[in-house]
């Protein structure tokens, strides 16, 4: 599969007045052509941080995005999103890459109408007159399962209940047939039978348009179910990567094997206790010197303390930063 | 079937918030029904999960329970003692037996009290402890939940979220309460977070004989920590039944819906389960639909369901479940 988005060594940085926040501290990943590839992590694990950072969309003062490249490929064309000028980016944002957010609510305009919203971005975009741009929302608002579509368009977000402002998230999101779309826990705040109906939405409006998607989380159990690739982080970098399977079957990393221990399952009598991982999640004060699982893991050993992990392939595709094999109960020996 | 002895009963409990037009000249011109007609037990030494969307009126019917918001009708028993004809001083009694965890511990603790002095303030109010018993009595608590007493004198905001959730654990097990209401206790929290507190509640539980209603919308959970569980739906209980029962053998159309739609972290089970997907969301709670509240939704309702209202009945034995179509 050719990538559409290669990310190579982000490195993303909060200057505040109480010192600087390591965020994103060296994220390299590839997303292929109309695959969803799943964020995971706990929070301030630099998931949301890396996507944002993709797009230029960290709040510039205090965050800086001060290493990397992010090469969209477009046909023969590469582009470095870092290197571009916001208005460049703005065409890209909306164009190519599409987003949906936790809170709809904050990203909507409250004060335009839900239909205005998706016109003007037909008509920033796609060079489309008023009335075409109109009857295209309409269309685009019945296509995320909104009732009424055509009175609905002069409704403004307020009216609409967390449900139908994801869906008309979606609606804008979508309405350029964008190549990629970054969909920042989009059902995190919503009851678990509308969740189901916006996970299910997205996974068709993926495979109509064809897009890519980048699904941030930190629900294993959605993962499970949507996701061809798991990308699992922690303290601002990568700890394991791998094909949705074998992330589940055969985790590598320690971390991965505690959260997926730390969980209940719905199909399974709750018996004994769930898998504890004691302690608290890292400091993002200072730059990773070590491995930044270390202090929690039950396996870190000596090297564990004294350098970062590289992230490693150990089977085709399965990528882990850990010098434990889980698998023999040794170190590695990779040199 | 359980032979222990019921701790908390509930009947017909219901909670209506008035709705009122006009400044000058209130008047009423609705309710929203939060709780509406529920009814059940809880055992000692059980956990009774209740589980529901939001809105569905499960913390209201934790705090009316405790009486912390009064119920517009129906009784509540604790320990054979009816509290809902109690006055003000009675119940305040019995408060040391009946205590609660808030979902968001931030806004639960005072942010200018030490750790130490919101720990100690029940034992204070009730004059249970003084002087150097308190302080030892504080210390004692805080490291039954974990937490380490030379701390005691820092503040809400030095700690993170699961360790503030410790803090509140430690104030309402000051007083030795026999009975917690832990409203969404892990919420807010991390998964690998979550785990911590749901298994030192199950510790605690275990070592002091606790009654939990343990308040959830996360089903996974509910499976995990309930012996029984009630499932809400628009104010009003639908089932309610033994834990594995009910996750294997669901009764109500909704609570089949409910489960389908959890996802289950293994990617071989997710690609053969199949989704009710339920259309629509919840009605408003102010003009609930007539007959079954579930009817709008209902992918099996037929024309009785809109009609009339069906009873909460015991389909079988320790199975209760409120639907006409279960025979």
């Amino acid at each position: 599969m050719a990538p559409i988005l290669k990310v190579r060594n982000l490195v993303t940085r909060f200057h505040t007045v109480d010192g600087v926040i390591h965020a994103v501290n060296g994220v390299s990943f590839d997303l292929e052509e109309g695959e969803t590839l799943a964020f995971v992590g706990e929070s301030g694990c630099g998931k949301t941080v890396t996507a944002l950072s993709i797009v230029g969309l960290i709040p510039r003062p205090p965050g800086r995005v001060e290493e990397g490249e992010v090469i969209l490929f477009d046909g023969e064309r590469e582009r470095d999103l870092l290197r571009l000028s916001e208005p460049e980016l703005r065409h890209i944002r909306g164009g190519q890459i599409g987003f949906i957010f936790q809170d709809p609510m904050t990203s909507l305009n409250p004060v335009l109408s839900i239909g205005q919203q998706i016109a003007e971005s037909l008509q920033e975009h796609l060079g489309m007159g008023a009335a075409e741009a109109r009857r295209r929302a309409v269309e685009l608002l019945d296509r995320v399962g909104i009732p009424d579509p055509q009175r609905r368009y002069n409704s403004y977000p307020h009216q609409f209940s967390g449900g139908m402002r994801q869906r008309a998230m979606i609606a804008i999101a979508i309405a350029c047939r964008p190549r990629i779309l970054i969909a920042d826990e989009p059902t995190t705040a919503l009851d678990v039978t509308v969740q189901a109906q916006i996970v299910e939405l997205v996974q068709e409006l993926r495979s109509e348009l064809g897009m890519a998607v980048i699904w941030i989380t930190h629900d294993l159990g959605i993962v499970a179910g949507l996701a061809d690739r798991v990308q699992v982080m922690y303290g601002g970098l990568v700890v394991e990567r791998a094909p949705v399977d074998a992330l589940y079957e055969t985790p590598l990393h320690p971390y991965t094997i505690g959260l997926l221990g730390a969980l209940p399952r719905l199909d399974q009598a709750g018996a004994g206790r769930l898998a504890n991982i004691e302690g608290t999640p890292p400091d993002l004060f200072a730059p990773p010197r070590c491995c930044p699982f270390a202090p929690r893991c039950a396996c870190a050993f000596d090297r564990c303390w004294q350098e970062v992990p590289p992230l490693v392939e150990i089977v085709p595709r399965h990528e882990v930063a850990c010098f434990f094999d889980v698998v023999t109960g040794r170190a590695r020996n990779d040199g | 079937m359980d032979e222990r002895r019921v701790l908390v009963q509930v009947e017909g409990l219901k909670v209506h918030f008035p709705i009122t037009r006009g400044v000058v000249f209130s008047r009423r011109v609705g309710a929203v029904r939060a709780v509406d007609g529920v009814s059940f037990d809880i055992r000692e030494g059980e956990t009774l999960g209740l589980v529901g969307e939001s809105g569905c009126g499960k913390s209201t019917t934790g705090r009316a329970i405790l009486r912390l918001i009064r119920p517009t009708s129906g009784r509540v028993f604790f320990d054979g003692i009816e509290l809902t004809g109690l006055s003000e001083k009675d119940i305040r009694a019995l408060r040391p037996r009946m205590q609660m965890i808030f979902q968001d511990s931030y806004s639960a603790l005072n942010p200018r009290h030490s750790v130490g002095k919101i720990v100690a303030e029940p034992l204070v109010i009730h004059r249970a402890a003084r002087g150097q018993e308190l302080r030892d009595r504080v210390a004692e608590l805080l490291e039954l939940v974990g937490l380490n007493p030379a701390c005691m004198d820092r503040y809400p905001h030095e700690f993170s979220g699961g360790q503030r959730q410790r803090v509140g654990i430690a104030r309402a097990l000051a007083l030795h309460p026999d009975f917690i209401v832990c409203d969404e206790p892990i919420s807010a929290l991390d998964v690998s977070i979550q785990a911590q507190v749901v298994n030192l509640l199950q510790e605690l539980q275990e070592r002091l004989g606790l009654t939990y209603l343990f308040i959830a919308h996360d089903l996974s959970m509910v499976r995990h920590i309930s012996s029984r569980v009630a499932v809400m739906y628009l104010g009003k209980i639908m089932e309610l039944t033994d834990r594995d029962e009910l996750f294997e053998n669901p009764l109500h159309p909704y609570t089949e819906s409910l489960i389908s739609a959890v996802p289950v972290p293994d990617p071989r089970v997710e690609k053969k389960r199949r989704r009710i997907i339920l259309k629509g969301e919840v009605p408003n709670p102010a003009s609930p639909p007539e007959g079954c509240v579930f009817s709008t939704r209902c992918p099996r309702a037929v024309e009785e369901c809109r009609r009339v209202e069906p009873a909460f009945r015991q389909a079988r034995p320790g199975h209760f479940v409120s639907c006409h179509l279960v025979r």
